[in-house]
């Protein structure tokens, strides 16, 4: 075993006094139950009286929140595409499509996240209202994470490029900008809006070098005193070198007029020429990427991934994929300054810049509250083929061991089963199993679920699950009487010991009323007939009757020996059977042949000689064998008659 | 075939159907209602597509659908029909049949009518009673026809308390669905294969007519009748396979269409332009039939998006038939002439697309992905 990476939380349980009682738990799948004892901690004799409740305890409650049920089920079209990208697919092209769907993913965050502030927005009592919010930060968060590592571990910019990403990361997280933007700009006099310098400051520091540029050209129309070293700031911003996606130049000639401009504004510090307006010489500072003038503004840059980046983006603008880890530890402990402690976020982040993957996968399942999050990423993560190395001490891979953590809780879901199916399909190694073990446990209130559960199982030829399911819809067709059913039931599972079963209360049923019920089904077996001896026979004796109907005699006739001397009909109905050969035996014309009618004897003799004796009966045994006694003498007798009949028709048509 | 639109509504939708359009009227279909299954709490909703313009607060853009109102529904929705304008009934996996009334000034749903114990078990020998799925409805104003996994067949009537006629142990194993053929003969098929014709001028429980499928009895999940030509009948199986029945003549199908690759969970010809219709399925597809004969290139067999069919006819009627004024392009079986064209709606297939609905240029279908998907723009 591994050593615990840290405490394990406490969850208080409402109503259960564990200091006071024993509790006892059980496991389940992605929950436990629990309840109290009624002994007492202290003394073993006395009992006090306990808490009359068992509770559920669910580990992953996000599962049961209704706006991210839209996350798991967009999600898990994203997913099955995922999987199904072509293995032989290489280079760029692959790249590009794993992008593509990591960008997928992020846009469903964001979709959720929306709408999950929408509703917290729209909550009336406070307390959901927080709920909701906190929600919302946490999609944030997992948005933010996703967004580093597709940018990191996905993209893999190199040098130069790997800036520029980082930047649109900062801008897509800050947001707060836009608003403010709008605010000054909507004002009648917007150099003279409190927060004007703010705004430009942000904007600097977010590197929107232009729109800085704009604002100031408006500072510099208001006020014409400081126009002159406006124009001057603004024509640094201007001539800032930056890489562009479509530019063709090295990254050396880049590093060249970086330096050149870098310089320029040296001398400019140097020369004061922005002494008179505070704002500005700031502003330069900045530009330079002096580290206390970025720390004097920890208020707008408002975290430290953000103050990490405005620092590269000022200092080091092609940094290498490989030095970020240390700029990021350093930036993280400048900017908290020893004040606080790093929270998780910062960790997970710290860990991505560092390329750390598992770390970060590590660090997210501790701190999320779903396994939603870090089993999708470690899939896409898998695909991009880096994890390929790591083996878990108890036999499958990690991401396997997440995808199946997540089908799970999918699965102790009462409605969410049939997403946790596509993830099971995608684990080689335990995910059969586990779809074996879950897929029996699910509630079959309609046929309807049972037939898409039947559909799952038999798309995987699961046979014994096919098996058992048809059998739990047979068993519960027979407890409402439903005969028909039942044996529909047993058919589609091919279990021949049910089908008899079944048969049996067909043929007894028949006994007890003289007719058939659910003609419909019997009559039209078909092949299925086949399944079982007792089945068949059910089926042969209801043609039988059809023959009869038909007054087709002869071949009624011949059926109903074949039956018996072939040994299909059980014993037990033979009486039933001799029965029904009565009026064929009354008949005016002879049906069955002397031969015939010798084998006929030779049943009912079988029959009555093989009756067990028995030693006391009462009154109502008694009457029973009367009449069985009455019935056998009838037979005799009829038997007798049409052997005569048959012997003197059969000799004399040879005489003829 | 683009404007499609989806939407994640967080319940695994059962069934969807669109409001009737008050007759004569010119307008587009525009509110639907839907009903979700397996969920803790099950909901009929009814939705709008109309345009909201600018009044559209949280982003959704035009053709997006939005909730109009919705009430608790008691078990599964196994099916739901509009019984008029205002009024909607449901069959639910308790054996209950409801009718909710749609308040439009307040935009709420109430309960109108019920019967609670519609579909039930009679245990053996038991007099206790155990509910059974009611598994399809149907309407015909006034008259609403259920039927469930008890083999029972109920007539109600909008304004009795108590059934109008009931059909104990019409079936010995589930009927699936069921609709009106003409009035008051009705049409079941159920979990063997077989559909049967029912006549309530008939008094006893058997059924006026059985058809079925030969040898396999797979069993038929649904069913629906040519909207002019009244013997024309469609049928959808646990295969996947599409049936055209004639009623009027034979015991078999006419043909038999190799479909989709799980079961057909309902088909539904075009109510007004009936060459067209529309399959929905266990396997997550959602196609469309194309059978009329006035398509430009008949000849090319595949169109983009779409797949030819594989005819495997039986072959009954059609000789007969060609003298015939109207031929119903669903009844002739000749392959080489007439192929049918077949486009896949939904993008890519994930969960059972268990419903759909067609109203004019419109189409609605729900999932068990929890999404609801619409279009307004048919054949466009």
């Amino acid at each position: 075993m591994e050593e615990l990476d840290g405490e394990p939380a406490v969850t208080v349980i409402p109503g259960v006094n564990s200091k006071k009682n024993q509790m006892c738990f059980d496991w389940g799948p992605g929950e436990m139950l629990v309840c109290e004892t009624s002994f007492s901690k202290k003394e073993k004799s006395e009992m006090v009286p306990s808490c009359p409740f068992i509770y559920i305890i669910r580990k992953d409650v996000d599962v049961y929140s209704q706006i991210l049920r839209k996350l798991f089920n967009e999600s898990h079209g994203i997913f099955l595409g995922l999987q199904r990208i072509d293995e032989e697919l290489t280079g760029k092209s692959r790249k590009s499509q794993l992008v593509r769907v990591s960008k997928n993913y992020r846009s469903v965050i964001r979709a959720c996240m929306e709408e999950m502030h929408q509703v917290a927005i729209a909550a009336k009592d406070p307390a959901s209202g927080r709920q909701f919010s906190s929600q919302v930060s946490i999609l944030s968060a997992m948005e933010l994470i996703w967004n580093l590592c597709e940018i990191l571990f996905i993209e893999v910019a190199p040098a130069g490029h790997l800036l520029l990403h980082l930047l649109d990361w900062v801008r897509l997280h800050v947001c707060e900008v836009d608003s403010l933007s709008a605010d000054v700009l909507g004002s009648e006099n917007p150099s003279n809006h409190g927060s004007f310098w703010n705004l430009v400051t942000i904007l600097v520091l977010q590197g929107r070098l232009d729109e800085a540029r704009q604002m100031l050209s408006k500072e510099a129309d208001a006020s014409p005193a400081s126009a002159g070293i406006c124009r001057i700031m603004g024509d640094l911003m201007r001539t800032m070198p930056i890489l562009s996606p479509g530019n063709t130049q090295t990254l050396t000639e880049l590093e060249l007029k970086w330096q050149h401009w870098h310089e320029e504004c040296e001398r400019y510090l140097q020369d004061s020429t922005f002494a008179t307006n505070p704002h500005l010489e700031s502003l330069l500072k900045i530009m330079l990427g002096d580290e206390a003038a970025l720390l004097e503004q920890k208020e707008l840059l408002s975290n430290w991934y953000h103050f990490l980046v405005t620092r590269l983006l000022y200092s080091n603008p092609t940094v290498k994929p490989i030095d970020l880890h240390y700029y990021a530890q350093s930036s993280l402990d400048l900017f908290l300054g020893g004040e606080s402690s790093p929270e998780p976020l910062d960790n997970i982040l710290l860990a991505a810049f560092e390329f750390d993957i598992h770390q970060v996968i590590k660090e997210c399942s501790i701190a999320l509250s779903n396994w939603w999050f870090v089993a999708h990423l470690t899939d896409l993560l898998d695909h991009c083929k880096l994890l390929q190395s790591h083996n878990l001490y108890f036999g499958s891979n990690m991401r396997e061991f997440l995808l199946l953590e997540y089908a799970s809780g999918l699965f102790a879901h009462p409605s969410l089963w049939q997403l946790g199916v596509d993830y099971f399909d995608y684990c080689p190694k335990l995910g059969r199993v586990s779809l074996e073990l879950h897929i029996e446990r699910i509630p079959l209130n309609t046929e309807q679920k049972a037939l898409k559960v039947l559909r799952i199982c038999e798309q995987r030829q699961m046979t014994e699950q096919v098996r058992s399911i048809c059998k739990i819809l047979a068993m519960k067709a027979v407890r409402n009487n439903r005969l028909g059913s039942a044996l529909s039931w047993s058919i589609r599972a091919k279990d021949a010991a049910f089908a008899t079963l079944v048969s049996d209360r067909f043929l007894r049923d028949y006994c007890e009323r003289g007719c058939f019920s659910d003609l419909d089904l019997i009559d039209n077996l078909g092949p299925a007939m086949m399944l079982s001896d007792r089945l068949t026979f059910l089926g042969k004796y209801r043609e039988f009757h059809h023959m009869y109907g038909e007054k087709r005699f002869a071949d009624a006739a011949s059926l109903l020996l074949s039956l018996m001397t072939s040994r299909i009909a059980p014993r037990s109905f033979w009486m039933t059977l001799l029965t029904d050969a009565l009026p064929l035996l009354e008949q005016k014309q002879v049906i069955f042949s002397a031969e015939q009618t010798y084998e006929l004897m030779q049943c009912l003799e079988d029959l009555t000689s093989r009756r067990p004796v028995r030693g006391e009966s009462d009154i109502q045994q008694l009457q029973d064998e009367d009449i069985e006694t009455t019935k056998v003498e009838m037979l005799r007798l009829a038997l007798a008659r049409n052997l005569a009949r048959a012997i003197i028709r059969e000799g004399s048509l040879e005489g003829s | 075939m683009e404007e499609i639109y989806a939407k994640f509504v967080s319940q695994k939708i059962s069934k969807t159907r669109w409001r009737p359009l008050p007759p004569g009227s010119l307008q587009t279909a525009e509110t639907f209602a839907t009903g979700s299954w397996d969920n803790e709490e099950n909901y009929v909703s009814l939705w709008s597509i109309g345009d909201f313009g600018n009044l559209d607060s949280d982003g959704g853009f035009e053709g997006d659908h939005q909730l109009l109102c919705d009430i608790r529904h008691h078990g599964d929705v196994m099916d739901l029909q509009f019984f008029d304008q205002e009024r909607i009934v449901t069959a639910s996996s308790t054996g209950c049949v409801t009718v909710f009334l749609h308040h439009p000034n307040n935009q709420t749903l109430s309960v109108n009518q019920q019967w609670t114990t519609a579909h039930y078990h009679a245990g053996p020998g038991s007099p206790s009673y155990s509910s059974a799925p009611c598994t399809g409805v149907v309407c015909n104003n006034p008259e609403i026809v259920t039927v469930g996994e008890d083999g029972r067949i109920n007539l109600f009537r909008a304004d009795h308390k108590e059934a109008v006629r009931t059909i104990d142990n019409a079936d010995s194993s589930t009927l699936h669905s069921v609709t009106f053929l003409r009035t008051p003969e009705i049409l079941t098929v159920n979990s063997i294969g077989q559909l049967k014709i029912w006549d309530f001028r008939q008094q006893g429980n058997e059924p006026s007519q059985i058809l079925s499928l030969t040898g396999d009895r797979v069993p038929l999940h649904c069913v629906d009748r040519h909207p002019n030509q009244q013997h024309v009948v469609a049928t959808g199986g646990q295969d996947g396979m599409l049936s055209i029945w004639d009623v009027r003549q034979g015991t078999m199908p006419v043909s038999l269409l190799k479909a989709h690759e799980a079961e057909m969970w309902e088909v539904h010809f075009h109510p007004s332009n009936p060459d067209h219709l529309f399959t929905c399925s266990e396997d997550g597809s959602l196609w469309h039939w194309d059978a009329s004969t006035d398509v430009p290139e008949k000849s090319s067999l595949f169109h983009q998006g779409g797949r030819s069919s594989t005819f495997l006819s039986h072959s009954i009627s059609n000789q007969a038939n060609v003298h015939q004024s109207v031929i119903s392009s669903w009844l002739s079986t000749d392959p080489a002439k007439d192929r049918i064209e077949i486009t896949s709606l939904l993008p890519s297939r994930s969960l059972s697309v268990n419903s759909l609905d067609v109203l004019g240029p419109c189409l609605v279908c729900g999932t068990d992905a929890e999404a609801i998907y619409v279009t307004r723009h048919l054949f466009s």
